[in-house]
């Protein structure tokens, strides 16, 4: 019998173009919450996927017990004894509780038809080893996210698993659920099933883990017992990596006050965010995935209704109620998700460059010229520098890279002032990074406000004049480029809740 | 790559032309009588219901819809059109203005029970339109067959053009059906709410997002489904000579969506175009007008577009699937 219920050793995963996890190690003992941090992209959703059999490790071993393991599927990590609760719980919203529960492990009766009595009676037993009163018939749909979240910890127990990771469960949590969650993990500690416990929040982990493992980069960093560190230890063991500079910034003028945001408000996703953008300025948009950077951007663009809060463009008080209207006041976004939202993938890329402008191609607004259309779409595919065989090529065709290059030129068609970039390069290789900085420089140049939203520290530090950092839908912080708070340290201390000085 | 890509495009494109002259020069074997003029002008004739009703589908498949009511509309737009005979009313403008009138408002009707009322899927809310239908035509006529109509109004649906000698001439119907394919190809290809229809059907999130009334182009794409069926409407009072409320449940609705399939359009959207839909309306028309010349009872021949209609959707799914295939080829 080994000491760790689950241990990896010199795991290497690696995804076309990039190394998602790099010799990293993680030992857990039965018993123990185990808390595991690091920053956006560190790898943490990687290594959850190794441990359940999602994705398999190019090199290094897994250990169950002891026992040397690989994992070709989840149902074998499964069987194992590792159960994940993920972000998205997988609850069947319009099946009973029992029926979730006992999801494709269903109990046969002599008669050779299922035994709904022995499966309530099952599914009764665990959830009250877990403290949860909750009838088996009910519809799951029904119940709070907090008790579905249990349902799925019920499921993990009930296929007696020794591991249960758990990815940032109290993220759509309330706190009275939160701290049932916590019971429920000491509860399950006490039976000595082991928690790999996955957050964003410092001060959960303080509360509820034993020690804490922390990666960076898809490394890792240390395993210390959770009193031996501190918050700033924490951060700083996040951030430590150096800046090379890749990041071709070119200043512009601050100009003019392009976007005004006061009290802007959107009920569980953004709260009272105030900020200005001007032109001739990048103004970054840092913090954790699911601060509520994006959630901002689609509110003020007219694309999802806002609950209070006033949006200036230019001075002027404006009110969008659509996409549309933003578009027509000058405003641009290029969304996080490439393909759900800036694309129509089946169409050719001609098509997509002109998806926003149709009108500006119209005789009388009347019939498109066609001419114009080739002779603009034609200027994009060289001043973007997008690869494509013609502009007649089916979008979904081109690399991420390229597809990211059609949704720039669709905005620049638009001739907006104010551009805001969510994710600007996100699943693009690195040269495809520089030409969008290079394209950020450029409109910053001619006068433009740019916003940048952003995941990536380095390209929030190396491209951004200014930068506001979001934490569960508030505003942590807005700091200068030339301020002595610009720098990963201070922004990572904004983003996971820490407090800057002055 | 680049060659197969192609040697697949002319397979996907003129596919459908070849399975229209194969099936051609079959019945021509099987009975002399399909090639006779007559006979030729007869299919077109029985094309034009078909086709004009297959172009509004077109239209709400390729935003990722479809339109069950299409049928019952154009049957209910022929029975209105009864009532007022009935009432003395025998001014053509005013008889096709209240049909129209009233397949357009029915296609509105369809088109905001989606965009406002939200309704999950045009499946849901136009399959009710078409019982709902189904029983207004019969109320409309009080569920008499109306006949008797003058010959303004059935001039579209029997009349034909170029006669000459011999030569039977061209039906009217089939000449308005090259009309209304020219302008929607014109309107689907060169106008920015045509393109915007397929952009709303390939992905309506990102249509929205880039400044698109998603809303507004399906409230226009069932709109004008509506008025498409008016016209089939119009042309079925001629065609037949009677307003049969009873025929509201014929499978219009099938035939129409059978003829944009076949014709390149696909369930998921984004997809079909005008010329295709010729053929596949072509097909369906050529079908049925050979099995009735071989005798084919209405149960044979029911079987036989049954059939026709799996094969087609299976062949729409298949082609996806390649689709599929070749773009994750592509993409590595």
């Amino acid at each position: 019998m080994s000491e760790y219920v689950i241990e990896l050793k010199n795991v290497t995963k690696r995804f076309p173009g990039v190394v998602a996890l790099r010799d990293m190690k993680i030992q857990v003992k039965p018993g123990e919450i185990h808390g595991l941090i690091g920053e956006n992209g560190a790898g943490k959703s990687t290594l959850i996927k190794v441990m359940t059999g999602v994705h398999q490790a190019d090199e290094g071993e897994i250990y169950i017990d002891g026992q040397k393991v690989s994992f070709a599927n989840p149902k074998e990590s499964s069987e194992a004894g590792v159960a994940c609760v993920y972000q998205e719980l997988n609850i069947d919203r319009l099946m009973n509780v029992t029926d979730n529960v006992f999801m494709n492990k269903w109990i046969k009766g002599s008669s050779g038809l299922l035994d709904y009595a022995e499966m309530d009676r099952r599914t009764k037993e665990v959830l009250t080893e877990i403290g949860q009163d909750l009838d088996p018939n009910e519809i799951t749909g029904k119940l709070g996210m907090g008790q579905q979240q249990m349902i799925e910890i019920a499921k993990a127990i009930l296929i007696d698993s020794k591991v249960i990771i758990m990815d940032e469960p109290s993220s759509s949590l309330g706190e009275k659920e939160v701290e049932q969650l916590f019971k429920v993990c000491r509860r399950l500690k006490e039976q000595g099933i082991a928690i790999i416990y996955v957050s964003h929040k410092l001060e959960e982990l303080f509360e509820l883990c034993d020690c804490v493992t922390v990666m960076r980069d898809g490394e890792y960093i240390w395993t210390k017992p959770i009193e031996e560190v501190t918050n700033d230890s924490l951060v700083s063991a996040m951030v430590g990596r150096s800046l090379d500079n890749q990041f071709p910034k070119e200043f512009g003028e601050r100009g003019r006050c392009a976007l005004k945001i006061e009290n802007l408000s959107q009920v569980g996703r953004v709260d009272d965010v105030s900020f200005e953008a001007y032109e001739g300025e990048i103004l970054g948009f840092s913090g954790l995935v699911g601060a509520g950077r994006t959630e901002t951007m689609l509110a003020l663009f007219g694309s999802d209704p806002i609950d209070g809060g006033k949006v200036y463009v230019y001075d002027e008080e404006v009110n969008f109620k659509s996409p549309r209207e933003a578009i027509e006041k000058g405003l641009a976004l290029l969304t996080e998700d490439r393909k759900g939202q800036g694309l129509v993938l089946g169409q050719s890329v001609k098509s997509n460059l002109i998806l926003s402008s149709l009108r500006e191609f119209t005789e009388g607004g009347l019939f498109l010229q066609e001419d114009k259309i080739e002779k603009t779409c034609h200027e994009n595919v060289d001043a973007l520098k997008i690869k494509t065989p013609t502009i007649e090529e089916t979008t979904a065709k081109l690399s991420g890279g390229n597809q990211q290059k059609v949704v720039i030129g669709k905005w620049l068609n638009t001739d907006a002032d104010i551009y805001i970039f969510d994710e600007p390069t996100r699943g693009i290789d690195v040269g495809a990074k520089v030409e969008v900085y290079n394209i950020m420089n450029n409109l910053v140049k001619q006068g433009k406000c740019v916003i940048m939203v952003s995941s990536e520290m380095p390209e929030i530090l190396g491209m951004s004049d200014r930068v506001v950092v979001m934490r569960e839908g508030r505003i942590t912080a807005t700091i200068e480029r030339d301020s002595k708070h610009f720098n990963q340290e201070s922004i990572m201390q904004a983003a996971w809740g820490g407090s800057l000085d002055d | 790559m680049t060659k197969e890509k192609s040697r697949g495009n002319i397979l996907s494109k003129f596919g459908t032309v070849i399975a229209l002259i194969l099936l051609c020069v079959i019945l021509a074997i099987l009975t002399p009588n399909f090639l006779k003029v007559s006979n030729l002008m007869n299919v077109l004739k029985q094309t034009a219901v078909n086709a004009i009703i297959a172009t509004g589908m077109l239209v709400c498949l390729i935003t990722g819809g479809i339109d069950l009511s299409v049928g019952a509309n154009a049957v209910t737009v022929t029975c209105l059109i009864g009532l007022l005979h009935t009432r003395g009313v025998s001014n053509v403008f005013v008889l096709v203005a209240a049909a129209l009138a009233c397949g357009t408002f029915i296609g509105y009707i369809n088109g905001s029970l989606l965009t406002k009322l939200r309704l999950p899927h045009p499946f849901v809310s136009t399959l009710g339109m078409k019982n709902i239908l189904a029983g207004v035509a019969l109320l409309l006529v009080n569920s008499k067959m109306v006949s008797g109509f003058g010959p303004g109004i059935s001039w579209l649906g029997s009349a034909s053009l170029f006669t000459s000698g011999s030569f039977p001439g061209v039906p009217a119907s089939f000449l308005l059906v090259i009309i209304v394919f020219v302008l929607m190809q014109i309107f689907l290809t060169k106008t920015p709410l045509g393109r915007s229809i397929y952009s709303v059907g390939g992905n309506r999130e990102a249509a929205r997002l880039s400044g698109i009334n998603s809303d507004n182009v399906l409230t226009f794409a069932y709109t004008l489904s509506g008025f498409m069926c008016a016209i089939a409407g119009i042309i079925l009072i001629g065609r037949g000579g009677i307003a049969n409320g009873a025929n509201a449940i014929q499978p219009y609705d099938t035939d129409a969506i059978a003829a944009c399939i076949i014709g390149g359009a696909s369930f998921a959207g984004g997809k079909g175009d005008m010329k295709g839909t010729m053929i596949g309306s072509l097909i369906i028309a050529v079908l049925r007008n050979g099995l009735t010349l071989l005798a084919a009872s209405g149960a044979i021949q029911n079987v036989v577009i049954g059939s026709v209609i799996i094969l087609a959707v299976y062949i729409d799914v298949v082609r996806e699937r390649l689709e599929a295939e070749r773009l994750r080829l592509a993409s590595k």
